[in-house]
């Protein structure tokens, strides 16, 4: 596929953090691709590095962080031209090639909303900084496009809300001004990390609503990381399922939803409550917890939990299979399927 | 269900209400009226569960039936062998003996164990309190605590941080059921876990009740969790009840056009239904300057001109035992 069509091409993302002089490798081997205007959901319970991967590609990693990655290359597409970014090249997290992208390119939506804002800066400084920084409008100018983006997003009053702080606003229209933030310099990347756990169903409902149209109308390409498969139902494109930080199933929402192969990912969809079970019916449970990540035993991280565990599922590291065209699944159930690297 | 069915805990006009003062001699301007004007009754072996959105008096409405929360008004009468006492008006002696009966189950297991002392002084205390004076029979009921929730016996000497939150959730009712009390209060008991552990702690929860016949008041935001777990289930909105019913029929046909939006704000992880989304604008109002007449009516599609000013009561409306607060049945009675 050429590089129009893909926004985001992850090859062989590693990621480890030093702590207590040992090291731990968080995300391993991770390989995903975005497709230009639409959405990957990331899914995984928590700590299986979904939040890392994203993060790391971003380089928001603290300094005991060790990124490693065959390629992140990042494809912009200015006036139908489009230009290569080699993100595993840049040195610097922090330094001027890094900020550039950050904003007019790729932006980032935090989980919680009450500790993503400035408490002490007004609601409208906060979103006009970025537009500020990186094309170097007046203010006055600023605040015309903050008001124009804030009526968009759906903020009742906007003259008036620009003026307020962060806590004068609810979840989810604080919410609201951070997705603000993220859109203000209009970038083509969007990264929500959980950006609706905070919220109540209803809010939820709201923002949802506000992303979906966000990629659809005006073609932005989304990445939500999140832990509910009714979410990614209802979001996403393609799915990329992560356990213990691998990705164990990659697909379009059909393959992953109607074709489901990895027994993780079985397992989780089947664990969840749905409105309108029968009486009686029970929820099936996925047995142990997760193991932790310091201490890995070789062969597939899932086989404690499996239930169609192997003996060879612990022998070696477990590579991934093709089973169809673009679905991508890790376990030795498919191993007559061609491998991918 | 049977018919007969006997009623552990009576409800009646439970008001809670928190002052908002001003001042140096702390006026009472205003009231946070959190629960306001509730009333309902649970039967002995039933989940009953509660949902609502953040904020619509939930929690607090555990909490004041356990006593934690001083009621402003209204009565909690519990069913002692037949007979009916009030809560509220107890002194400290019965109060005591009350906590026996009626325990609860905090959201969050990380802060609900005290992290410098082991599982074992943690789970001593209550019998201790409650007049276990032999260790070995303390020992015993700690042991079959512990069977129940499926955590092997000899952890008791280890601390809370050498457990993984399902562990700690799971210790938590553990210790709630040392007592052998008759209602379980579970606050939240499953939010702050992973889908995988969750379905783990519901499933034990259940098997738990059948074995011990236990009431569950399982109070959570999660109306597929509630569903899952409830007989039936109440609605709650701005601290009124806005629809009490059973667990399928509140699912299969909702009432209040609150549960109708709630429902269907809730996402399926099914790709094939398509259902038509019914996004509620705006947000709860402030439970300080709560809207007149039904509370819901500013963001309701289906507001009539008497919603703005009347508040409506609550009036029996299809199958026995689903009630509804909204004028649209109310109307409806009176002309049937």
């Amino acid at each position: 596929m050429d590089t129009k069509e893909i926004i985001l091409d992850v090859k062989n993302l590693n990621t480890t953090f030093v702590s207590d002089r040992k090291e731990v490798r968080i995300v391993k081997n991770v390989s995903f691709q975005v497709k230009r205007g639409t959405a990957l959901a990331v899914v995984g319970e928590s700590g299986c590095g979904k939040s890392v991967t994203m993060n790391s590609i971003m380089r928001f990693l603290g300094k005991n962080a060790k990124i490693e990655a065959d390629s992140i290359q990042y494809n912009a597409l200015r006036d139908g031209k489009v230009t290569e970014y080699h993100l595993e090249q840049i040195k610097n997290p922090n330094g001027p090639e890094m900020r550039a992208l950050r904003g007019p390119d790729m932006s980032m939506v935090f989980q919680d909303p009450m500790s993503s804002l400035n408490p002490v800066y007004k609601v409208g400084d906060q979103v006009a900084e970025g537009l500020i920084q990186h094309t170097g409008m007046k203010k006055k100018e600023a605040r015309e496009k903050v008001l124009e983006m804030f009526r968009k997003l759906g903020i009742p009053d906007p003259e008036e809300r620009i003026d307020c702080y962060p806590h004068q606003f609810s979840g989810g229209m604080k919410q609201r001004v951070v997705i603000a933030i993220a859109m203000i310099c209009n970038p083509e990347l969007i990264i929500c990390d959980e950006p609706t756990t905070a919220l109540d169903v209803t809010i939820q409902a709201q923002i949802m609503e506000l992303l979906k149209d966000l990629q659809v109308k005006e073609g932005k390409s989304i990445v939500l990381i999140t832990h509910n498969m009714g979410l990614v139902a209802e979001m996403a494109d393609e799915v990329c399922v992560m356990y213990m930080g691998r990705v164990v199933e990659f697909g379009s929402l059909e393959d992953v939803f109607d074709r489901t192969s990895h027994p993780y990912t079985k397992a989780l969809l089947r664990s969840v409550p749905v409105l309108g079970l029968a009486d009686g019916q029970k929820l099936e449970t996925i047995p142990g917890s997760t193991p932790n990540p310091a201490n890995l035993k070789p062969g597939c991280e899932f086989a404690d939990r499996c239930p169609e565990c192997t003996a060879a599922c612990r022998e070696k590291d477990i590579p991934t299979f093709e089973i169809s065209p673009g679905h991508r699944v890790r376990c030795l159930k498919y191993k007559n399927f061609p491998e991918v690297e | 269900m049977n018919e007969k069915r006997e009623v552990i805990f009576k409800i009646e006009n439970l008001k809670t209400w928190f002052p908002i003062t001003k001042g140096a001699f702390k006026k009472v301007v205003g009231h946070v009226k959190a629960v306001d004007d509730v009333s309902l009754e649970v039967y002995r072996g039933e989940t009953l569960g509660i949902v609502g959105e953040s904020g619509c008096g939930k929690s607090t409405f555990g909490k004041t039936i356990m006593m934690l929360e001083k009621a402003t008004g209204g009565k909690v009468l519990f069913n002692y062998g037949g007979e009916f006492k009030d809560v509220t008006k107890f002194n400290k002696d019965e109060m005591f003996q009350f906590r026996r009966k009626v325990q609860m189950v905090f959201q969050d297991p990380y802060s609900a164990l005290n992290p410098q002392k082991k599982i074992y002084t943690s789970f001593e205390e209550p019998l201790k309190v409650h007049g276990v004076k032999n260790q070995a029979d303390r020992e015993a009921v700690m042991q079959k605590v512990l069977k129940m929730v499926n955590i092997q016996p000899d952890y008791l000497m280890r601390y809370p941080h050498e457990f993984s939150g399902g562990q700690r959730q799971r210790l938590c009712i553990a210790r709630a059921l040392e007592v052998m009390p008759e209602v379980l209060i579970c606050d939240e008991p499953v939010s702050a876990l992973d889908v995988s552990i969750q379905a783990q702690v519901l499933n034990l929860m259940k098997d738990i009740q059948k074995e011990m016949n236990l009431t569950y008041l399982f109070i959570a935001h999660d109306l597929s969790v509630v569903q899952y777990m409830s007989d039936r289930i109440v609605v709650m909105y701005l601290g009124k009840i806005v629809e009490i019913a059973d667990s399928r029929a509140l699912y299969d046909e909702p009432l209040h056009p609150y549960t109708k939006a709630l429902l269907s704000a809730i996402p399926v992880p099914d790709i094939h239904k398509t259902k038509k989304r019914q996004i509620l604008e705006g947000e709860v109002p402030s439970p300080i300057h709560k809207p007149s007449g039904c509370a819901f009516h500013n963001r309701c599609p289906n507001c009539m001109e008497i919603c703005k000013t009347v508040d409506p009561a609550m009036v029996h409306h299809g199958a026995e035992g689903h009630m509804v607060a909204c004028h649209l049945y109310t109307q409806n009675e009176k002309q049937g």
